[in-house]
């Protein structure tokens, strides 16, 4: 539902000199070409300019796209990211996970709080400041962060964030949206994200020229390249672990006028932060990756999805696709090869963890809703434009470069028999030394305790959210896809750390995300938190945690795409590796409601203002 | 047969299908009646309820977005699917505010009619009790989102069908509407006539002064349960 117009009101002293909405907008719309397509782009644009996407606004876009402001409404709704409603000058959202709260985020929020004047999740009375909680920032090494409109602050403290609070006030002149795409507070955000390389492996990490692997690859046909990776056992890195070779075969047997390669950089796996890594110390090599691809696949297009979070890297990111050009790697006839045009545009993101799925991501790179698709058809088959598109994961694509500077059989032989290669593991929580580590398939549970520094570990979570809750039994697991399968989240939580609570966070955090498509996940998310929290509320009988196994396995068996069929993973590894939590929890009884007789009766006994009157005893 | 018809099974029947169906379309066709609410024959499917997951060769899937292929193996009225089904169908009821007895749709609604047939007895999960607008704007049709089930089947008829696109979601997840295209349903292009307005599964968009023609106890759900329609071209065929 639309709001009562607020557009005639203004907020802020400049909006009275501002130029009309529709005419913003116009000219927005026109710098996109009046791309349908572009419409992510398009309202980010706008927001920048007008600070939220009013009513007028997605009239006005509406209007000069030619289509329905419902469809606009649809799509601008579903983004975190994206305001329908005026919010401060600077947006503060500090990111809220299990590794952040232990490393003190709740008390640098309160700082922020405190400092601005706005509740936690609101605007400060001046209209300056709205601080806000955000799911994880890519940054779970360096809690507590947040985002400071586009600008990463990491390792916070509340004094520091009244600090920066100070600093912001005085800089009122400057530009109101510091960091987003074209600003110039990239050094800021460069010197305050911290390098988190933590351990260099012999593939990802190793020495190697920009482009040798296009160069490479350009030597052999194209059918060739793509048995490479089949003859590398190339696995997708994002946590899947498709046959990469098969994918881009798959791909390239489908007939079509175009082709696409996509680079998933939704890096959104709470405590996922290594392709943030790659594409700030080895970006060339993810980019040779693609270049790869696009040979390989016959296409000429390539697309970055660069999740919102990390919108400081654009800058950065812009600036050696244009080296890249300069240097004949992307363009016409790339590397001298005639007839071999390869270009990549970079998307960005809003806030959204689903678009990490490659169905929802394409979705959002039309400029929809990021409501993952039916398959089939596939993505190979028709995936962006309806066109055959490869989406791999960034890592994925660092591997392609690697294996065409090295061979397959160099590739092949790191890593097991099922899973070939190193694999990045982003590695944070109660850890001395978090960080990214390139370690060799294979490796155990233990061993990678050991290598971080980490031996007291109580539990251990692999894959994030979505992956597996690890107890000490079972540390001698093997990390790879025939074991302990990861898309490289490893959050490690020392003595003393509640199982159930971290499972209550996470069971929210799809809560979050869901993106409400289909009913398995949409309701049972939020039913599944309910239940848990009757647990850990103690009010929890045996009954109750029968109905939550039975209701996790429904949400898990029904749902439509990879977030509903994960999303009671933290309940159900839980209920599976710590029965013994579950247990202490129960009460005896064979039933107990969910609520007390006096919370039921609190709304009231607020709207009375008394308690209720005692019964007199007859 | 000709070369674009080809069978597969569905719980052990042999069903025929021609190249380009749904295993949902195929199975109504044949009389065999698999479970759903979002589908509705004249519109594109959408995947949204998952009523209509099916085993198909071992693994779940939507019967209403899957292609049949010949020699698939589907499984459909097995326990197991029917008391998922039966979740999902419950987990619709609390997540919106349905008071059947004192609802206009009450015996022609598609959700109650699936609660009768799945065996939904009394409920076993939390209601949820959202708050929900009403659109009564409309001199002729009635909006009451409290017995929405995002099913798109609106969504989808009007901009494919009516070509007016009046619907569209608002919002994700938990908090995702059903919202028109302006501030209230009377500044919208739609028409009583619309398809749109005809689709509707639930009670959620209605035709106002209707409601009571056909009294309760004589319905379209009264009378036989849902899916009786089609599985009586199946004893038709046998016969």
């Amino acid at each position: 539902m639309m709001a009562p117009d607020t557009e005639g009101q203004a907020t802020t002293d400049s909006s009275l000199l501002a130029p009309p909405v529709a005419a913003v907008v116009d000219a927005v719309v026109e710098e996109f070409g009046a791309d349908r397509g572009r419409l992510l782009d398009i309202v980010q644009a706008v927001q920048r300019r007008i600070g939220h996407i009013s009513d007028a606004a997605v009239r006005a876009v509406a209007t000069a796209l030619g289509i329905h402001a419902v469809e606009v409404e649809d799509m601008v709704s579903f983004y975190a990211f994206l305001d329908r409603e005026p919010k401060g000058r600077i947006r503060i959202r500090v990111s809220k996970t299990p590794m952040s709260l232990m490393k003190g985020a709740a008390e640098v929020a309160q700082a922020f709080a405190a400092a601005t004047g706005a509740a936690i999740g609101g605007t400060s009375p001046d209209g300056e400041f709205t601080v806000q909680w955000t799911a994880d920032i890519g940054m779970a090494d360096q809690e507590p962060s947040a985002l400071i409109d586009g600008t990463v602050a990491t390792r916070l403290t509340p004094a520091e964030a009244a600090a920066i609070v100070a600093t912001l006030r005085q800089n009122r002149a400057g530009p109101a949206l510091l960091l987003f795409p074209g600003s110039d507070g990239q050094s800021i955000s460069r010197a305050r994200v911290g390098s988190s390389l933590a351990r260099s492996g012999p593939i990802v990490f190793r020495q190697g020229g920009r482009g040798d692997g296009v160069r490479a690859a350009l030597t052999l046909p194209r059918d060739s390249v793509t048995q490479e990776m089949t003859k590398a056992r190339l696995r997708g890195r994002g946590g899947a672990g498709f046959p990469t070779g098969l994918k881009w075969k798959l791909c390239q047997q489908s007939i079509s006028a175009a082709h696409h390669v996509v680079c998933n950089a939704d890096e959104g796996e709470p405590g996922t932060f290594k392709d943030r890594v790659l594409l700030t110390e080895i970006p060339d090599v993810v980019l040779d990756g693609m270049t790869i691809a696009g040979y390989a696949i016959g296409a000429r297009h390539g697309l970055i999805y660069l999740r919102g979070e990390y919108a400081y890297l654009w800058n950065s990111l812009q600036a050696v696709l244009e080296n890249r050009r300069r240097l004949g790697l992307l363009g016409s006839n790339v590397c001298g090869r005639e007839g071999f045009d390869f270009d990549i545009r970079i998307q960005l993101g809003a806030g959204a963890y689903v678009c990490g799925e490659e169905s929802a991501l394409i979705e959002s790179l039309e400029g929809k809703r990021g409501a993952p698709r039916d398959r089939p058809p596939f993505p190979t088959e028709r995936g962006y434009l309806h066109q055959p598109t490869a989406v791999d994961n960034v890592e994925t694509f660092a591997c392609v470069a690697r294996i065409m500077e090295m061979g397959a059989s160099w590739f092949g032989g790191h890593g097991t028999r099922e899973s070939t290669g190193t694999k990045l593991l982003s590695v944070s929580g109660d850890c001395p030394h978090p960080g990214v580590y390139e370690v060799p398939f294979g490796i155990t549970v233990n061993d990678l305790l050991d290598l971080v520094g980490a031996p007291q570990a109580e539990f251990v979570q692999v894959g994030g959210p979505s992956g597996q809750c690890v107890a000490p039994k079972d540390f001698g697991r093997r990390i790879a896809y025939e074991d302990l399968s990861t898309g490289g989240s490893v959050i490690v939580f020392g003595p003393g750390r509640d199982v159930l609570d971290v499972a209550r966070q996470f069971t929210e955090f799809f809560v979050e995300e869901s993106c409400g498509w289909c009913t398995p996940c949409r309701v049972g998310t939020t039913l599944l938190k309910m239940n848990l929290e009757k647990i850990i509320g103690d009010r929890g009988t045996l009954a109750d945690v029968t109905a939550l196994e039975a209701l996790a396995n429904t949400v898990t068996r029904m749902s439509r795409c990879g977030l509903g069929q994960t999303a009671a993973n933290p309940i159900l590894t839980t209920m599976r590796n710590f029965p013994q939590a579950y247990e202490a929890r129960l009460r005896p009884e064979l039933f107990l409601p969910r609520v007390t007789l006096r919370e039921a009766l609190a709304e009231a006994v607020e709207i009375l203002g008394r308690e209720p009157m005692a019964e007199e005893d007859t | 047969m000709s070369e674009d018809t080809f069978t597969f099974t569905v719980d052990g029947i042999e069903i025929d299908a021609v190249a380009g169906q749904t295993i949902i379309q195929a199975c109504d066709a044949a009389g065999v009646y698999i479970p759903r609410l979002c589908h509705h024959p004249d519109l594109e499917p959408a995947g949204h309820c998952r009523v209509c997951t099916c085993k198909i060769d071992g693994r779940r899937s939507s019967a209403c977005t899957m292609p049949a292929a010949h020699g698939m193996v589907v499984e459909s009225n097995t326990a197991e699917l029917n008391d998922d089904r039966r979740t999902l169908i419950e987990m619709l009821f609390v997540e919106g505010n349905h008071f059947c007895p004192s609802c206009e749709m009450s015996g022609a609604c598609e959700l109650q009619a699936l609660g009768y047939r799945l065996g939904l007895t009394a409920p076993t999960l939390p209601y949820l009790w959202p708050e929900r607008e009403l659109d009564a704007t409309h001199p002729d049709i009635f909006i009451d989102r409290n017995r929405c089930i995002l099913c798109s089947r609106c969504i989808r008829a009007s901009r494919m069908v009516d070509g007016k696109s009046v619907f569209g979601f608002e919002g994700r997840g938990i908090h995702m509407r059903l919202n028109v295209d302006a501030k209230t349903l009377d500044d919208t292009a739609i028409a009583a006539a619309d398809k749109a307005v005809h689709v509707c599964p639930v009670g959620c968009i209605v035709i106002k002064r209707t409601g009571y023609q056909t009294p309760y106890g004589r319905r379209r759900f009264d009378r036989t349960p849902i899916g009786s329609d089609i599985e009586a071209r199946r004893a038709r065929r046998k016969g």
